[in-house]
């Protein structure tokens, strides 16, 4: 299997899907000047620039979704989604609901978050679970450089909205990538190591923080079940309560901050649906309530290591 | 003005006019909550939505009576939907505020104002992309061009030469502020030529003035031309929401002085000039007859199943 980076993957699902679908389309800020090489394929018509104002990039998008293109927009930087929560939230989320089904809005908008290029916080800020609390948005964090390409295929293939983030700090770490044409299914999760012992839930970066904490765990002769969740929403509810009713116990981990934090949401669901099958507290091990920082220390230290998700991992079993 | 198009577009500016005011009789009565009335701006809708093709896409907002009525739109479907029927255009979950009608090419209605600015660029791409003749066209009032997306909006629109109609109600007013309290100009379309789009003010209460300039308008974007703009000047004789808005801060001046000038009223003093009065009146009395039933079948109609409540969230 040949390895590249998500970075890649990114453009190859995007080559894939334009190939594949005369409506799809892509733009955003400078998409045309930097995916030079998209232009030459299929032309100025369907590989966009635009002006620097991200609330008619994505209005645009939800426009175009609802009459027959299907649109992917790169916003760059998540947070800049801010300047177009009206479009996305408003009219790609609420509109399909408001109109009694008439409508629908098969768009992808990608945007980088997370630490890894000390960017600060208005360029670096984990808010998915924005997004997951809003209705008729789909939310996809993928974590390998496999996935970044079949689930971004995925969401382009679907009829909804779907915010794809890109973490930044996987961005260029290259991974195996199958040659022939595959998709990975929106709302499952994987399981990335399996164990007895405790379940750790992921997404984004922190998905290989918690394989570290598993394996130097497992020389204590504690097995760790990790599991890669890719898709927020929808969500994949029975593997975690399948994989908890296993272990018993549980652990979230994500590098967004804590509170309101979709790990929130995942032990709720858990203590809900699985409450008889847990042994000890679910925890979480989360970035803190802060804007990201930039300065290199502090912004490595935002994240949960792999020592904190150790520290949680031995709270969650009380030993 | 030949006198079937005079009686026609008569005949939908009086169906508005008496559709609002039997809205404004339901909410008075508590049956039912609010609405957002465009009383005054009957030629406006009409004059507009009269120009266009049945291809052609239409962007609405709260203020919507019109350009719903004036495409099409059944009032007993959009009664029922005021009142949250299972039998309204949008099975109750619109409401009076954002009414769609895809089947009459009513798209996307969005009552964040401006909403509709930021969708019609979207919708004008597929129309060009699509290769079809059809335009978009997006009613909005001179408060969304206060906001931001107003100016994202035209910019795009013009620098992608996409086949936008944009009408700009200026109805003086944005919710409860008077237009000349945040704005240093008349015209919005002073704004619009900035864009380098060609635009005009046309007097938004003489609905062949209106329907003349769309024409042009229209045809202009039909050739290949990009956008066009178009800012009615018009007035909105009725507070921001009925029925609790009495206008206590309108200056009953001003107001007085574009009474003067309804639209459904003047219209009407020419059509008599080309149709009888009995004419008329039996047009009058068979839309009032029609707004009886559609009242009667808003009222008997069910309210949608609980089941509803989660449906049409995503597609599945």
């Amino acid at each position: 299997m040949e390895k590249f980076t998500p970075e890649r993957a990114i453009v190859e699902a995007i080559r894939e899907e334009m190939e594949r679908d005369d409506r799809v389309i892509f733009f955003g800020e400078g998409v045309a000047t930097k995916h030079y090489e998209l232009v030459k394929e299929f032309g100025k018509e369907r590989i966009r620039n635009v002006p620097l104002a991200e609330g008619i990039i994505v209005g645009t998008a939800v426009g175009a979704s609802a009459t027959g293109l299907r649109p992917i927009v790169d916003i760059l930087f998540a947070p800049f989604i801010t300047y177009a929560m009206e479009e996305f939230v408003n009219s790609a989320g609420k509109l399909r609901y408001i109109s009694g089904g008439q409508f629908s809005f098969p768009l992808v908008v990608m945007g980088m978050t997370g630490g890894g290029w000390c960017v600060g916080a208005h360029h670096n800020h984990n808010i998915e679970s924005w997004f997951i609390h809003a209705p008729g948005i789909y939310v996809v964090m993928p974590s390998a450089a496999r996935d970044f390409k079949g689930l971004l295929k995925s969401s382009i293939r679907d009829e909804n909205p779907v915010f794809f983030f890109i973490d930044i700090g996987l961005l260029h770490m290259p991974g195996e990538v199958p040659e022939q044409e595959y998709t990975t299914p929106l709302g499952k999760a994987k399981v990335i190591l399996e164990g007895e012992d405790i379940t750790l839930i992921s997404w984004g970066k922190t998905v290989y923080r918690a394989v570290e904490a598993a394996e130097e765990l497992a020389k204590e002769g504690i097995q760790i079940e990790v599991m890669d969740l890719m898709t927020l929403k929808p969500l994949d509810q029975e593997s975690i309560l399948n994989s908890v009713s296993k272990t018993n116990h549980l652990v979230v981990v994500h590098e967004a901050s804590r509170n309101c934090g979709f790990g929130a949401e995942i032990a709720a669901i858990v203590s809900e649906e699985a409450f008889e099958y847990l042994k000890g507290p679910v925890v979480r091990v989360t970035g803190p309530d802060a804007p990201p920082p930039s300065s290199y220390v502090l912004e490595q230290a935002f994240a949960p290591d792999k020592d904190k998700i150790i520290a949680g991992v031995k709270r969650a079993l009380g030993v | 003005m030949e006198k079937e198009r005079a009686l026609d577009f008569y005949e939908k500016m009086f169906l508005i006019r008496k559709y609002e005011e039997t809205l404004l009789a339901l909410a008075q009565n508590n049956e039912i909550f609010t609405f957002c009335s465009s009383l005054g701006q009957e030629a406006s809708a009409v004059g507009v939505v009269s120009a266009l093709s049945e291809d052609d896409i239409i962007l609405t907002n709260h203020r919507s009576a019109g350009h719903l009525l004036a495409r099409g739109a059944e009032p007993r479907r959009c009664l029922a939907e005021v009142m949250g029927k299972a039998t309204g255009y949008c099975k109750g979950k619109s409401g009076p505020l954002h009414i769609s009608v895809k089947e009459l090419g009513i798209y996307l209605t969005s009552t964040i104002v401006g909403g509709e600015l930021s969708l019609v660029t979207g919708v004008g791409l597929s129309l060009k992309m699509l290769k079809t003749n059809a335009i978009a066209v997006c009613f909005f009032g001179d408060g969304a061009a206060c906001e931001g997306i107003f100016h994202e909006s035209l910019n795009l629109a013009s620098v992608w030469e996409l086949p936008i109609l944009y009408v700009c109600e200026n109805n003086q007013w944005q919710a409860f502020v008077h237009r000349k309290e945040t704005m240093r100009i008349d015209h919005i379309s002073e704004w619009a030529k900035r864009y380098k789009i060609p635009a005009i003010t046309v007097d938004g209460n003489d609905v062949e003035e209106v329907y003349k300039n769309t024409k042009k308008a229209v045809d202009s974007i039909r050739s290949q031309n990009g956008p066009y703009f178009i800012e009615t000047y018009t007035y909105r004789l009725r507070g921001h929401m009925e029925p609790m808005d009495q206008q206590e801060y309108v200056d009953k001046e001003e107001l007085e002085n574009w009474r003067k000038k309804d639209p459904v009223i003047c219209f009407k003093q020419k059509v008599l000039e080309l149709a009888s009065a009995k004419e008329i009146e039996e047009l009058e009395n068979n839309i009032e007859l029609e707004l009886q039933r559609a009242v009667h079948f808003a009222k008997e109609s069910p309210y949608p199943n609980l089941d509803e409540l989660t449906k049409d969230v995503f597609v599945v």
